[in-house]
């Protein structure tokens, strides 16, 4: 485009103030980079991504437990092909900020429900054959240097095993990859028999259930069969599906999605007033220029596109540097709280997308009023003025 | 006077400011002939600027035509102007009005952005502009790293790029030194004898104006001459 000399020069008129517009351009684009992202990792939250597969817990709040008797009504139920339970075990490793979760399971149960979790037989049979085994996911492996037949412990923060301490320990008898490329693996499983006979709350509980619907089950009659069936008894149910599910889950932490949105909301706002301000004062300093520009034949139009250019320019230097930022930051916060969000924190192409498209509306916002104002200039006046 | 370039019929300007009334320009009658080099003086206030961008188009007269070069300015619409200002007016100012931002060369650029031209061509017409007006050894050099003198220059140059046959300048000495001045205007004589450009130059300076073949005054918003020098 021939006008790019024109308008990059106009840009960097004064070179101070541009640096620092760009600046917090940059810095919002930053903080929208990686708060999108974080978001997104939570709400896709923990291990899994499976959307076929529903999930029973409390009606009241997951943080209760489900009678397991519950398991063979579920299991009754038209339309459920398989189930399983998982409990909330909440331990940590060496450290109390090595968290991540851990799951009292059934082995082939649990397997049957999680086809993308792939571990070989020899492995699989290792760990049936050992009541203390566990095993765990690539991604946990790979954290925390483990190995097949390592011991470790795991300190609990809600459950206390019969020797009266929270130190659990676990015999590594296999590590899983997972096929879905978007799931993670920073997981320890380990056996419900074994969990239900040693901690002191004993054995008739457990934290939810999942289940696989058979082809072409309704989700949501499903759903509401097994919430009707327990409606009235003291431990009611809501089910919904696992990706609600997760989405439940990370609201106990806040709901963050709500926050990033707030956050966001003022940063953007207070951006639109400083770049607004920056063309405003661009354009109002150089209104002898802008006439000029009318006076050899510059068409008005042409004059409104080019200071609207200009504006996007801006947004668009800032806003690419702010992203470019925050996937080096989204790598090394990622790769710290990698047991938080086994996935990653990922730019995903739906943020980059929508930051291009929020770089080019701020661009019109804050340049639309100087823009307008440098079109509808006089001539005559302009240079009278000038 | 059909052999006219450019020709004022009857052309009135009212400005409006506030409630009075301002006759600035009355039922003025003018013709220039091509290939003329008139200087209009005149009072400041006297309406100068005025009968200028009105023979540009950058202005609409209250009342009367304007017509350059067989088109009636007044008739036109705005895109139509700009159009029309790109390809048949050039204009120099009394302080020069650069683009402080670009190099002189890329200010000499300028109307042809609004041309079919290339990069190259554009480059090329820029070149030979500035060496009219003898400053090719300044081409890279920004407007503030330039004397008053060799700006104006510069500005001559973007006026003449797009070769149209009317050049209209505002007290484009009026800011200058006699000597200076003196150059500027001996370089206005030139374009006007060898370039056959017709100029129209507003001045309040008698030894301006000398250096046009005639001289009208503007006076209680009509054109009356005076012997010229
Ligand atoms: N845009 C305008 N609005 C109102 N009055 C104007 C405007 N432009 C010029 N005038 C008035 O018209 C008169 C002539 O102005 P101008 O043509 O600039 O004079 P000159 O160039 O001879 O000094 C002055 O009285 C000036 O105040
Ligand atoms: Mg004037």
């Amino acid at each position: 485009m021939k006008y790019f000399g024109l308008i990059w020069h106009n840009v960097w008129r004064k070179k101070i103030r541009t640096s620092l517009t760009i600046l917090s351009v940059l810095v919002a684009f930053l903080l929208f980079a990686l708060l999108n992202a974080v978001g997104q990792a939570m709400s896709t939250g923990g291990a899994t991504t499976g959307a076929a597969r529903l999930v029973v817990v409390d009606k009241v709040t997951i943080i209760n437990f489900l009678p397991r008797s519950y398991q063979n009504k579920i299991a009754q139920v038209p339309g459920v092909a398989a189930v399983s339970h998982q409990s909330w075990f909440g331990g940590f490793y060496q450290d109390s900020r090595n968290q991540f979760p851990q799951f009292p399971v059934v082995p082939d149960e649990y397997l049957a429900l999680y086809p993308e979790f792939v571990l070989p037989d020899e492995q699989l049979q290792a760990w049936k054959r050992n009541r203390t085994g566990a095993i765990i996911g690539r991604d946990l492996a790979e954290l925390y240097e483990l190995k097949i037949g390592d011991r470790i412990p795991i300190q609990s923060t809600i459950f206390t095993n019969k020797d009266g301490g929270r130190t659990w320990e676990f015999d590594i008898e296999g590590i899983f990859d997972t096929t879905d490329p978007k799931g993670g693996t920073a997981v320890l499983l380990f056996h419900y028999d074994y969990f239900a006979e040693s901690n002191t709350f004993g054995d008739g509980f457990v934290g939810w259930y999942t289940l696989r619907l058979a082809d072409g089950a309704d989700p949501v009659e499903v759903a509401n069969a097994i919430d009707e069936q327990f409606a009235n008894s003291p431990n009611e149910t809501r089910t919904s599906t696992e990706a609600a599910f997760a989405a439940s889950f990370a609201k106990q932490f806040g709901n963050i999605a709500l926050i990033v949105r707030m956050i966001l909301g003022a940063v953007f706002f207070t951006l639109l007033l400083v770049a607004g301000n920056t063309m405003s004062q661009s354009v109002r300093e150089r209104i002898a220029e802008l006439a000029v520009l009318k006076t050899v034949g510059f068409r008005d139009g042409t004059v409104l596109g080019i200071v609207l250019t200009e504006s996007i320019l801006i947004m668009a230097i800032g806003g690419v540097l702010g992203l470019g930022l925050g996937w080096l930051a989204a790598q090394a916060i990622g790769s710290a709280m990698a047991m938080f969000v086994p996935g990653g924190i990922v730019i995903s192409a739906d943020i980059i997308l929508l930051a291009i498209a929020v770089m080019i509306a701020a661009g019109l916002l804050s340049g639309v009023f100087p823009a307008v104002k440098a079109m509808r200039l006089s001539i005559v006046d302009a240079l009278a003025r000038g | 006077m059909s052999e006219a370039l450019a020709e004022l019929r009857g052309v009135s300007r009212v400005y409006q400011k506030g409630k009075e009334r301002v006759d600035v320009l009355h039922e003025l009658d003018l013709d220039i002939p091509g290939g003329d080099f008139l200087a209009i003086m005149g009072p400041s206030g006297s309406g100068k600027t005025t009968l200028l961008n009105l023979l540009g188009g950058l202005d609409r007269p209250t009342n009367g035509t304007v017509t350059v070069g067989g088109a009636e300015l007044s008739s036109m619409s705005n895109n139509q102007l700009s159009n029309w200002r790109a390809t048949h007016v050039g204009f120099v100012f009394q302080f020069y009005n650069l683009l402080p931002v670009l190099t002189a060369q890329k200010n000499v650029e300028l109307p042809l952005l609004l041309t079919n031209f290339n990069a190259r061509e554009r480059a090329e017409r820029a070149a030979i502009a500035l060496d009219i007006v003898g400053l090719s050894d300044r081409a890279r050099h920004l407007p503030r790293e330039l004397s008053g003198g060799q700006e104006q220059r510069v500005a001559i140059a973007r006026a003449i790029v797009s070769d149209p046959t009317l050049l209209l300048c505002d007290e484009p000495t009026g800011d200058l030194d006699r000597g200076t001045a003196d150059e500027i205007l001996g370089l206005l004589q030139i374009l006007n004898r060898e370039h056959g450009k017709t100029i129209v130059m507003v001045t309040h300076d008698a030894q301006a104006a000398e250096f046009a073949t005639r001289t009208l005054h503007v006076d209680k918003g009509q054109l009356e001459s005076r012997a010229a020098a």
